[in-house]
């Protein structure tokens, strides 16, 4: 039994009777992201009431002198960070695509690799770890050009803002990763729907919300 | 599959189980809104003694009944624990105990997530109110406006403990409004449309939106100061280019909204009163139940007139003034149609009932006052003065525990079996009422003489003597108050008369079960189809006018619904084949691992830094492991 | 207002897998324009802003509609999410007033 579902059993969609057909877990999970969007406005406005405020460099967009007299290039890596973007853009098609598998496990056309949720879902959190990984590189750099959350008010709210983000994807990964484990394990079938459904919404849901760091970050000066 | 600890929790008969293990890992909403009671009671007392303290602080120029540190403490501690531990929490556990039942469900959405935010709560409880038998409470205010609470100006361990603190309890509030925003969209019974729910549910669904969208906001605000407190950031350190206006407008776009959290269930809870003794619908239904919504909605776009004072400008005060003017539509159509629901009325006063009309007449003042704050030219004025403590308690102690009063003796027999003493109950409300205006009402005159708020003395001869005494005097006839409604509270519940299940008659669902109701609630799920079932029943000519129809026989056929009917027989789940939630100790477990990680943050300020990463992710990993366990076990 | 109750085997139409990988190409190809946008002169127009704001805006929106599949799905959901992202998002633009990032008049 301990294996028989993934995520917190606490609808019986089957068995118990709810008032708008549809289950619990998913208006949950809605109300949760509507939450989310406070947070993240939270986040985000904070940056950007601080963008241009920062006393001393390191800077995003503009070059800036050290007291020493060194001269330091823009800070943001826009190439490295497409490339990032990109990235989890794709963990997105993988997602739909391990939610599709999922459901029509068994039916025609999804036969082979391209129908195993297995092999999507297994992308998707690698895609993910992906993106972890440039941001580590990321954070890594920045730290070597004199970039810390200490530094000054850009790092404060950068890296604040960042990691944030990169939290919810390393939470999403470790739920990626416990529903690969049960898929594994037994098989996830359309009776599962439900419970890959809710960690596809909210792996989209921290996918859009980097759709707008990206472009209110690093693409706006 | 299943761990020791469910086993031993599942033996049967589970919910008649009253041991300490029983309470620690139940799953029941209705336990867990006794354990709410419970626990907002004590702190209430907790908090009414610091406020006791303040005003005999107060009572005379130049006392030093406390020291100046002592007395931050000591207002900070009463507005951090009147707010989070006692007001919220006392409607979470109207929430908890009514959401289903006036809904026609037999649990919330999320059982076991319910229990899981009461520990969150009694713990996150526990963390920010023992520092002050250590002299190192709080300090800095229950709003812990930065820079003054940040690093550099609050250097001890006193912020520490309320920015951890108060970040746990926002988990167990949002929790909580997940929970009981799916309970209340996916669990009503049949019939029940949301414009038939109770108007106590209706409000209560306000709530929960509020709070989903207001606590991210101070979660990210507490953050941000947990940056700077623990990490050395510059939110708010003003030599960076911080802006200490940043966390005020964060925290009172968290803040404002707040106050409606707190004071929408008590409406709720008249609008449930009023109706039944006045013996008649509540007027104006459809309009009550949009004018919560407005109420929310223009919640959210008012945060500004807390800071008029900071100096905005002169197009963000109009905005923000006029937002508050306009607040104050939805708020009064409330007042006047709680005065036309009791107009014509065959009225009854039990002392529900005038609470609630006191809730009205209480409401009204601060709400008056509060419009006054509304236009900046009049608010520099009062701003941080005892004028506006004079408001907000008008608001706060006059109205949302009014309502919780009026609340709890309107329920107290569904939830005990018991009637509360109605003479005691007099008592209490006069006591109460008097000591209230005693209190409160000469705080406007020494506000408009220009008492500040937060000092902890003051000079004789500017004007202010003779109102301290009154207000501390006040004070002490509250607490004669608050120990003749512990004496009655305690006395009815072991000897009170029987109830019955529906005492007062009542017109919605929770009265249609035994009282105190069993563990499944309803034994049949009940169709509804219309606002006031009961009365349907028992006295048709009130609703007769009133909409009724019969929803839809797909959703009547699969929920296995029968007609409203009063229960009456008392069988156990297992012999009416009801499969109930098995109790667990995890969600406790979960929430243990959440204020040990947080915990560390303390050790980490305390420099033992190899001890706090220890606990950090100690208390982390056991918290993931726990709640690995509880995903991973089947809820019946 | 009522919220009417989805039938009873609820199988709302998802996208197909074709449609996914177009909204894939949709979303690469948007991002490449928002990129080398970035590196054009056009960077230095009063347009930039706007338009990659514009950009984002529709990456958002497809990504929440086809993906997130909320235009095929039941009302109730679409109203947990607009609701409160329109909150922010007036949040959001109050703050950026409040703070003196954009002016009014």
């Amino acid at each position: 039994m301990t294996t028989a579902s993934a995520g917190a059993h606490e609808a019986h969609e089957h068995t118990h009777y709810t008032t708008t057909g549809l289950d619990n877990k998913k208006i949950a999970i809605w109300a949760f992201i509507g939450s989310e969007c406070m947070l993240f406005g939270s986040l985000i406005s904070t940056y950007l009431v601080y963008k241009g405020k920062s006393v001393v460099g390191p800077f995003p967009h503009d070059a800036w002198t050290s007291p020493a007299g060194q001269l330091f290039k823009p800070i943001l890596n826009i190439p490295v960070t497409s490339a990032s973007t990109f990235v989890l853009l794709m963990s997105s098609l993988f997602m739909v695509l391990a939610l599709a598998a999922v459901e029509n496990k068994g039916k025609p056309g999804y036969e082979g690799w391209q129908g195993s949720s297995k092999v999507w879902l297994a992308a998707t959190a690698l895609a993910g770890a992906v993106f972890l990984g440039f941001q580590a590189y990321e954070f890594t750099s920045f730290v070597h050009e004199g970039l810390t959350i200490r530094t000054n008010l850009f790092g404060t709210s950068f890296f604040t803002l960042t990691g944030f983000h990169g939290t919810h994807v390393a939470v999403g990964v470790l739920w990626l990763l416990s529903l690969l484990f049960i898929d594994i394990k037994r098989g996830l079938g359309p009776r599962d729907t439900i419970n890959v459904d809710i960690c596809a919404l909210y792996w989209h849901f921290v996918d859009v919300v980097w759709i707008a760091i990206f472009t209110l970050v690093y693409l706006i000066k | 599959m299943a761990t020791p600890a469910t086993t031993a929790a599942h033996a049967p008969g589970a919910s008649e189980d009253t041991g300490l293990w029983s309470w620690l890992t139940t799953v029941d909403h209705k336990k867990i809104g006794i354990l709410y009671l419970y626990t907002a009671l004590f702190y209430l007392m907790v908090g009414g003694l610091e406020a006791a303290l303040i005003r005999t602080q107060l009572a005379k120029p130049n006392l030093s009944v406390v020291s100046a540190e002592t007395y931050n403490q000591l207002f900070t501690m009463h507005g951090t624990t009147m707010v989070f531990l006692v007001v919220m929490p006392l409607s979470a556990a109207f929430f908890n105990y009514l959401i289903p039942l006036q809904i026609g469900a037999r649990d919330v959405a999320f059982p076991r997530l319910n229990a899981f935010s009461y520990w969150v709560y009694a713990l996150g409880g526990l963390f920010i109110t023992l520092p002050i038998f250590f002299g190192v409470a709080p300090n800095g205010g229950w709003f812990g406006y930065a820079p003054l609470s940040g690093p550099t100006y609050g250097s001890g361990f006193n912020m520490d403990f309320w920015v951890l603190g108060l970040q746990i309890l926002g988990i167990s509030s949002l929790a909580a409004a997940f929970n009981f925003i799916t309970t209340i969209i996916n669990l009503r019974a049949p019939g029940m449309t949301l414009m038939r729910m109770p108007m106590f549910t209706w409000m209560s669904f306000v709530v929960q939106f509020l709070v989903i969208l207001a606590f991210p906001v101070i979660t990210a605000a507490l953050f941000f100061l947990q940056f700077d407190r623990f990490f050395g950031t510059n939110f708010y350190v003003v030599q960076a280019g911080g802006d200490p206006l940043l966390w005020q407008h964060l925290f009172w776009v968290f803040g404002h909204p707040e106050v409606y959290i707190l004071i929408l269930p008590a409406f709720g809870l008249v609008s449930e009163v009023l109706p039944t003794n006045s013996r008649k619908p509540l007027f104006g239904y459809n309009v009550m139940a949009y004018s919560g919504m407005m109420i929310g909605f223009l919640g959210f776009g008012v945060w500004a007139h807390h800071m008029f004072a900071v100096g905005l400008g002169p197009v963000a005060d109009s905005i923000f003034s006029l937002s508050t003017m306009l607040i104050g539509l939805p708020t009064g159509v409330k007042i006047f149609n709680w005065i036309a629901t009791m107009y014509g009325g065959s009225l009854r006063f039990p002392a529900s009932m005038k609470f609630a009309i006191g809730l009205i007449a209480m409401f009204t003042i601060g709400g008056i006052s509060g419009v006054m704050h509304s236009s900046p030219p009049s608010d520099l004025q009062q701003t941080d003065t005892y004028f506006v403590v004079a408001h907000f308690h008008y608001v706060l102690y006059g109205g949302a525990m009014m309502g919780i009063f009026s609340g709890i003796y309107h329920y107290f027999p569904k939830i005990t079996g018991r009637l509360m003493n109605e003479r005691l109950g007099t008592w209490h409300f006069w006591l109460n009422f008097i000591g209230l205006n005693l209190t409160f009402f000469p705080m406007h005159f020494s506000g408009m003489l220009g008492m500040p708020r937060r000092i902890y003395t003051y000079d004789a001869g500017q004007g202010w003597e003779l109102f301290n005494l009154m207000s501390t005097g006040g004070t002490y006839l509250l607490i004669v108050a608050g120990l003749v409604f512990a004496y009655n509270f305690f006395v009815s519940r072991a000897k009170g008369a029987v109830a019955g299940s529906d005492p007062w008659g009542a017109p919605t669902l929770e009265w249609s079960i035994p009282s105190p109701p069993p563990d499944y609630n309803f034994a049949q799920i009940p169709e509804v189809t219309s606002r006031y079932p009961l009365w349907d029943l028992k006295t048709p000519d009130r609703t007769a006018g009133l909409e009724h129809s019969h929803g839809d026989a797909g959703a009547i056929a699969a929920a296995h619904a029968v007609p409203v009917h009063e229960e009456t027989e008392r069988r156990t789940a297992k012999e009416l084949g009801i499969p109930m939630p098995v109790n667990t100790i995890k969600p406790f477990m979960v929430a243990l691992g959440i204020i040990v990680m947080f915990s560390g943050l303390i050790v980490l300020h305390a420099g033992k830094f190899p001890l706090a990463m220890a606990t950090m992710l100690g208390g982390g990993a056991f918290m993931v492991a726990s709640l690995y366990a509880w995903l991973t076990s089947p809820l019946e | 207002m009522s919220i009417e109750r989805a039938h009873a085997d609820h199988v709302h139409e998802h996208p197909t897998w074709k449609q996914y990988k177009w909204v894939a190409l949709v979303l690469t190809v948007i991002t490449a324009v928002e990129v080398w946008v970035y590196y054009t002169p056009f960077k230095d127009s009063p347009l930039f802003r706007p338009t990659l704001l514009a950009m984002s805006a529709v990456k958002f929106a497809i990504v929440v509609m086809y993906y997130m599949h909320l235009k095929y799905d039941h009302a109730i959901f679409r109203k947990l999410f607009v609701g409160p992202l329109i909150i922010a998002g007036c949040t959001l633009v109050a703050f950026l007033f409040l703070f003196g990032k954009v002016w009014i008049g």
